[in-house]
């Protein structure tokens, strides 16, 4: 990939940037729902991480390998067992967290598996969403471009939804940034912000 | 110990001049070195891996200079059990020795040395290839950059074991066996080895392929209360048995099902195979088939987890087929895209 890709591969994907930049060079990274690799790519680009990805999709397995990223067919679902404890420096679930079923066991398989775990999600408490469903419809964005009868989407939450639940999982956040579409947005997150990346760990 | 041994390979393609782009295919048990395209005055006798092997197809000879070989102890040209032993003049039958996959790898390698080929651009195999292809990252990691494991194993399970001795014994046990020194008798052990490839064809395919294409059907619509061939499964394993007995040495069959009893790289590392691969310096692809019972996910993702353990470059595809251990040898698109993929990546490797 070339230097050009990576831009462009940022600019369409805002929490791509976000989540490198937390990530130090040469890092290992497992990226669970990786997709096409996109992001792997894009880590492998411009943080040189030594990188895998699970994904569940035939085509998406075939177009990993097209981007030159390692990656291995399974269903998070199904947990991380083939993963030992302790292996990657980042588990990295983008876009995926709001679509799985078994949430909670997730992020504690993430941060069994990985020192440290990232997510983004889209915020279901951005002010658009909660206008959407104030006028009595379910929102349909850039964000959450699906209709509520094909959704992958089971778990949204919003930015206070996910903070209470790595409290009660004993989860502690590093760190936090909310963007909405490509700025950064500080003042009343919750409300302004449409996608939310976080970074955490186990609380010692 | 054998005092020489002939190899017999086919190549496809032209090796490029830093000699950077040559894939060596490993056979199953039943395979040989005729692993793609026809020959013109037999232009049936398609290569038995045609339609993955062959210009513009995902291993493609275009771009990769291939060889295909017959494995030491092979029935296809190859020094075996019914090659001549030039110390008695006559064939070596139950003198020939044990080969395992270490010993193939070996000889492969010497093949190799003989073609000027320092390193692979890839080893290629599936099940029993598949082992040899691991073997290769095993026995010389500097010489084989991408390594293509298919519907293979770390092992073989105590059922497989068990599979493989029910069909020796059918072999060992037919009076014209001869101890496997037939040859001088002028009769071949037909009966075991067709009842031992009829044993082991069903558990290359599976219960839903076979219902598909067999099910109950009856060969004259109605039944008859008597042991002749009745069902259309019994006509189609009989004939798959003697079609196989006819060309194939039951010796050589003998031999290459204990290759695959033997292969376990971790039980010298006290049966750990993260252990078994800390020397490997491949990339690796590994694939399965959701319904291959022989060589089950489960088994190609125990490669996948030791891969993992050890920091390699590796992808795991899982491909969802009905033809189950068969399906490696199958026309399946998203598996022929899978592999597409992948050769594509290693082709650009080359070229850089």
């Amino acid at each position: 990939m070339s230097a050009h890709d990576s831009i462009e591969l940022a600019a369409a994907r805002p929490d791509f940037a976000a989540i490198a930049a937390w990530i130090p060079d040469g890092a290992s990274v497992l990226d669970l729902g990786c997709g096409d690799g996109s992001l792997l790519r894009y880590l492998k680009e411009t943080r040189n991480v030594r990188g895998y990805g699970v994904e569940i999709s035939d085509e998406n397995i075939v177009k990993c390998i097209r981007n030159g990223v390692n990656v291995i067919q399974g269903d998070l679902e199904s947990g991380l067992s083939g993963f030992e404890s302790n292996a990657f420096d980042y588990v990295l679930l983008s876009q995926t967290l709001q679509a799985t079923r078994h949430t909670e066991a997730l992020v504690q398989e993430m941060l069994r598996v990985g020192r440290e775990g990232i997510v983004s999600f889209p915020n279901f408490g951005y002010w658009k969403n909660r206008l959407n469903v104030l006028f009595g419809n379910m929102p349909v964005s850039r964000e959450l471009p699906y209709q509520w009868y094909d959704t992958p989407n089971v778990h949204l939450c919003t930015l206070h939804d996910f903070e209470d639940f790595c409290r009660d999982l004993r989860v502690e956040i590093l760190g936090r940034h909310v963007m909405t579409g490509r700025s950064d947005v500080h003042l009343l997150p919750n409300l302004r912000g449409s996608t939310a990346v976080y970074r955490f760990k186990r609380r010692e | 110990m054998l005092p020489c041994y002939e190899l017999v390979y086919e190549t496809y393609g032209t090796l490029n001049a830093d000699k950077s782009n040559a894939i060596l295919i490993c056979h199953a048990l039943s395979g040989n070195h005729h692993v793609a395209g026809h020959y013109a005055d037999d232009p049936k006798n398609a290569g038995w891996w045609d339609n993955m092997i062959g210009p513009g197809k995902p291993i493609d000879t275009n771009k990769f200079f291939v060889i295909g070989l017959n494995n030491l102890g092979g029935c296809h040209g190859s020094t075996g059990p019914s090659s001549i032993d030039p110390q008695t003049g006559k064939p070596y039958g139950a003198s020939f020795p044990v080969v395992t996959v270490d010993d193939w790898v070996e000889s492969q390698a010497r093949l190799a040395d003989l073609l000027g080929i320092d390193t692979f651009a890839a080893v290629v195999g599936g099940s029993l290839g598949g082992m040899q292809a691991m073997q290769w990252s095993l026995s010389f990691p500097e010489r084989v950059r991408h390594v293509l494991v298919i519907a293979a194993a770390p092992h073989l399970s105590a059922e497989n074991i068990a599979f493989n001795d029910v069909a020796r014994n059918a072999i060992l046990t037919d009076p014209d066996f001869h101890g496997g020194n037939f040859y001088g008798h002028g009769v071949v052990p037909t009966r075991g080895l067709r009842l031992a490839r009829m044993l082991g064809h069903i558990t290359y395919l599976s219960d839903d392929a076979m219902a598909d294409k067999f099910g109950r059907s009856l060969r004259s619509g109605k039944l008859g209360y008597n042991y002749d061939i009745e069902f259309e499964i019994e006509s189609y394993l009989r004939y798959q048995g003697d079609k196989f007995a006819a060309y194939f040495d039951a010796n050589t069959y003998l031999l290459m099902t204990k290759a695959l009893d033997y292969f376990d790289p971790a039980r010298a590392c006290d049966d750990n195979l993260d252990k078994a691969f800390a020397a490997a310096r491949a990339d690796y692809l590994v694939v399965s088939f959701t319904t291959d019972w022989r060589f089950s996910p489960e088994r190609s993702r125990e490669i996948v987890s030791a891969l993992l353990h050890n920091r390699r470059n590796v992808s795991y595809a899982e491909i969802t087929s009905t033809h189950g251990h068969d399906s490696f040898l199958m026309q399946h698109e998203h598996y022929h895209e899978v592999m597409r993929a992948y050769l594509d990546r290693i082709a650009k490797g080359v070229a850089a």
